[in-house]
């Protein structure tokens, strides 16, 4: 065969170039004569420019390539059996999975669901095939968490916990959190919700720490299916983020539209730090055992993924166009990682009530507090004797540490985020429609009394989104028995009376904790403590709060 | 207390209480075991009687939650009762998706390797052109409305059937697209923008567009699943693309369009088989059935006339090839079959009128007819 000449050349036929393809399938929609089709999805946004697809997809090479994707995923979860990858695992990052892994499949099917927003409100059709394949994407991304889930359930030493999953998303304090990040997917104003929020913020920025950082750490634990199901995951993800930008681009070409985009902006980084910051900081930093002093801490990661890759080269350009970027916010959100201990303190909440989690938490160790010192100078001083506590207080028989005498003071909810009030100092309040919130800073104050309401700055907002449901789980079983409380839930095994949820990572029943342990103890929401004080008892309330707290040791 | 007393953190190296618990053990599996399906689809969409205990936490500005029972007119006692019966997760989809994808790419290549298009019968190449070509919109819009759709339901189960519905329904517009370009450039002289103008202006496809508009219009979820699936498809969808395109396209020299349009057939069993279920299923329910089939009769009723006016209105196709393989009536003779049987099961009355006399054989007159049609619906 003469030099160059391949079977390939002598029998492909020849076909028409992917940019004539991708014009030929846009050119599949028209506009209906007969009868119009309502606008379901609610915006204020104005869109009149139709959204370009610069990434010129087609179907039938997207599905071929992700099967591959698929095939080798499957192929390594086998490999990581037959590798024995659970004899070397540490329990103490599978744990974690059972919180991480119960939150994440919702997110991603929301995120599918959007996509019938955008698909509707996009005008003309460039796009379409770009928002059908991150339907399927995110549908792919459901199925595939649910399905890993079940694969640690069926072979870690301790199912329970995965064994509940989906109906411990239902129920728990901490999951609702993430509730939080899926149902602001989907739900509110359409461009709001599905493009700024989901695809401009969470995809683009923060999906990094998710999917990137965290399946790292996993590694780094002997997990090996995580990082594979998840970088696969983030390979889907540079498409989305495509799709946000083009969706955006035609967003802001309309200047009636910047004053949304700045206040959506705003919003959305700001929670998305204060929920994926929380949950997979603390992942990060407190489910690993890897405690090399040369890796990246969560507050490294944040700098070059948040900062330097997110706000410095995609945020800021916006400026250029006339969108308000608040700079403040992200400078802030930083200081709150690496000054104000924010990671931490979620840490150490989520410690405080394990009793109510679907998972386990181990005590830290030296050889935890030695790494943290030196990646967070100071970090002994306020949370080492925390930890040497949790770790005296995790015998079965021990009062539950959110009830012995530490001096830790179980923290308010913040309204807008969900995420507790940690950051004692930032801490605030206000009144809307006549009733009291907390919120845990200011931006999340705003967020609930100026964002999310009919009107803002002066402009009707009707299709904006309210918070509703009965959003602080404390305020559930307030004055309920723990025990109770937690058979509520169903967060009991099979036994009917250990708890799935133990503080430690021991797996000797004799060291296991039950319900009998944890009774006599009452649950109180301090968001309803506090709407029963006088404004004079409110306003020393608040300002001790803000002092913040000494934990002592047991 | 660490780790320190195991050596292993494997399935089975300590027996504690609940160290055996290896099953999702919050639903209940439709079967005696639960299906590789429902382990990875059953509740992911929660609600506020299956555990959201502090209800949707994010409502819409007029107090709509992130989900509604009232995003239909019809009612279930059970909403999480569905299983579709394709079962399919994610990773079943791709698998089929990619293979009908290699399928049709092989038939292609195969098909112009051996310069089958040229051989094509050039009254054939027109039908392809404007007809053909004209079809991938009906299924562009089918596919846009189930991806509107995949957003309301109630469940986790419904939602995906809809969204893998939307997905092949989107795939198969693609599929005819690239098809009709690439076939097209071996043929010399064949517009690309044809079928399109024909779509829009040609009346033998307005009625066509007509239904599918009104699929796309339709507020209620439910109601653009059950019309594309129950009322379209079995209607105009088999009856242009088995009815017609299969039986015909063998005797004009062309065996590679009828493979490709295979693959949406075997799509549309799929799809047919979980929008049976999920309808059956609603009007086996025993407090809503009877309300949930009048309604499904009144919107049979209204897509129904829409579906046969489009049906009928493309009688004159069959008499476009020049070898005339297969005939209208006939192929609407099964399409009135399979709709009636598929409503039989369903448990909705999907009997149409035998078409009249009169117009068989002649250059249609679609208005008499569906009126007929329709009326009889109706009753």
């Amino acid at each position: 065969m003469p030099d160059g000449l391949t079977l390939n050349k002598i029998t492909s036929q020849k076909g028409i170039g992917i940019t004539e393809a991708a014009r030929r399938v846009a050119d599949l929609g028209w506009t209906p004569s007969y009868v119009k089709e309502a606008m379901s999805f609610p915006t204020d946004y104005k869109i009149s420019k139709a959204p370009r697809d610069p990434m010129k997809q087609v179907l039938r090479s997207y599905f071929p390539m992700q099967e591959e994707k698929d095939n080798r995923v499957y192929g390594a979860l086998d490999a990581a059996l037959r590798g024995d990858m659970f004899r070397n695992v540490e329990p103490r990052w599978i744990e974690w999975m059972k919180l991480f892994l119960a939150i994440i499949p919702f997110p991603e099917i929301s995120a599918a669901r959007s996509m019938a927003t955008l698909g509707q409100l996009a005008p003309g059709d460039d796009l379409r095939t770009g928002f059908t394949m991150q339907m399927i994407d995110e549908f792919r991304h459901s199925t595939i968490q649910m399905n890993l889930k079940k694969w640690y359930m069926e072979n870690y030493i301790d199912p329970a916990g995965f064994d509940i999953t989906e109906k411990a998303f239902g129920k728990c304090y901490a999951t609702t959190i993430g509730r939080q990040f899926g149902e602001a997917f989907l739900t509110g104003d359409a461009i709001t919700a599905s493009n700024i929020y989901l695809q401009v913020v969470a995809e683009t920025a923060f999906t990094n720490t998710l999917f990137v950082a965290m399946p790292s750490e996993a590694a780094r634990n002997g997990d090996y299916a995580l990082p594979t199901v998840f970088l696969s995951v983030q390979s889907d993800e540079s498409r989305h983020i495509g799709n946000g930008h083009s969706m955006l681009m035609s967003v802001l070409k309309e200047p009636d539209n910047h004053l949304l985009l700045e206040r959506d902006i705003r919003y959305s980084f700001w929670q998305n730090h204060m929920i994926v910051d929380a949950a997979i900081g603390t992942i990060i930093e407190y489910g690993t055992k890897h405690r090399d002093k040369n890796k990246e801490s969560y507050a490294e990661l944040w700098h070059r993924w948040i900062f330097e890759d997110y706000y410095r080269t995609y945020l800021l350009p916006l400026e250029k166009y006339g969108i308000k970027i608040h700079h403040d916010d992200v400078h802030e959100a930083f200081d709150s990682i690496v000054k104000k201990n924010y990671v931490h303190k979620i840490a150490q909440f989520f410690s405080a009530g394990w009793w109510a989690n679907f998972w386990r938490i181990e005590a830290m160790t030296e050889r935890d507090f030695e790494w943290f010192e030196s990646k967070y100078p100071g970090w002994y001083d306020e949370f080492g004797v925390w930890w040497e506590n949790y770790a005296k207080l995790s015998k079965p028989g021990s009062v539950p540490i959110t009830f012995a005498d530490t001096g830790y003071v179980y923290p308010h909810r913040c309204w807008s985020s969900l995420v507790p009030c940690v950051i004692r100092e930032d801490f605030t309040i206000d009144e809307v429609d006549g009733e009291l919130f907390t919120y845990a800073s200011e931006v999340d104050r705003w967020t609930h009394k100026e964002a999310f309401a009919a009107e803002y700055q002066g402009r009707p907002t009707p299709a904006m989104g309210r918070f509703s449901g009965r959003r602080q789980w404390e305020e559930v079983y307030d004055g309920w028995d723990l025990a109770d409380a937690i058979q509520d839930m169903g967060f009991v095994r099979p036994d009917g009376k250990t708890l799935v949820a133990q503080p430690h990572l021991s797996f000797e029943e004799k060291d296991m904790w039950t319900l009998d342990h944890v009774r006599g103890h009452t649950i109180r929401s301090p968001l309803l403590a506090l709407r029963e004080m006088s404004p004079d008892q409110r306003k020393a309330h608040v300002d001790e709060y803000r002092k913040g707290f000494k934990i002592r040791r047991v | 207390m660490t780790m320190q007393e195991t050596t292993s953190a494997a399935a089975g190296a300590k027996a504690f209480p609940g160290s055996d618990s290896r099953r999702y053990n919050y639903f209940e599996p439709k079967g005696r075991k639960a299906t590789h399906y429902e382990d990875v689809t059953v509740d992911v969409q929660p609600d506020p009687e299956r555990y959201l205990l502090q209800n949707w936490i994010i409502s819409f500005g007029d107090g709509t939650p992130t989900y509604s029972k009232d995003w239909t007119a019809l009612k279930c006692t059970d909403w999480h009762g569905f299983r579709a019966p394709d079962q399919e997760w994610e990773r079943t989809h791709y698998q089929r998706q990619s293979t009908i994808v290699g399928m049709i790419q092989n038939v292609v290549e195969n098909a112009r390797r051996a310069g089958a298009p040229q051989r094509f019968d050039k009254a054939w190449v027109a039908v392809l052109q404007n007809h053909v070509g004209a079809f991938k919109h009906a299924e562009y819009g089918l596919g846009t409305a189930l991806m509107r759709a995949q957003r309301y339901g109630y469940t986790q189960m419904i939602n995906n059937a809809i969204l893998t519905n939307a997905s092949y329904k989107l795939r198969f517009a693609q599929d005819l697209t690239l098809y009709l370009a690439e076939v097209g450039s071996d043929i010399g002289g064949f517009d690309l923008d044809a079928g399109k103008a024909h779509w829009l202006d040609d009346p033998i496809w307005q009625p066509c567009r007509e239904a599918v508009e009104h699929i796309r219009a339709a507020t209620d979820f439910l109601e653009q699943y059950f019309a594309v699936n129950l009322v379209f498809e079995p209607l105009v969808g088999e009856l242009f693309r088995s009815g017609f395109v299969m039986q015909v396209a063998a005797a004009q020299n062309d065996f590679s369009t009828p493979s490709v349009i295979s693959a949406a057939e075997a799509d549309y069993e799929r799809n047919l088989a979980n929008a049976v279920e999920l309808f059956a299923l609603l009007l086996r329910d025993p407090a809503h059935g009877e309300d949930n089939r009048t309604m499904l009769q009144s919107w049979f009723t209204h897509h129904g006339g829409l579906a046969v006016k489009a049906a009928l209105q493309l009688q004159p196709l069959w008499s476009l090839p020049r070898v005339k393989a297969a005939n209208f009536v006939e192929a609407f003779e099964r399409a009135r079959g399979r709709v009636a049987a598929i409503g039989r099961e369903i448990g909705i009355d999907a009997d149409l009128p035998a078409l009249p006399p009169v117009e068989v054989g002649q250059a249609a007159t679609p208005a008499a007819a569906a009126a007929a049609v329709t009326d009889a619906a109706a009753e």
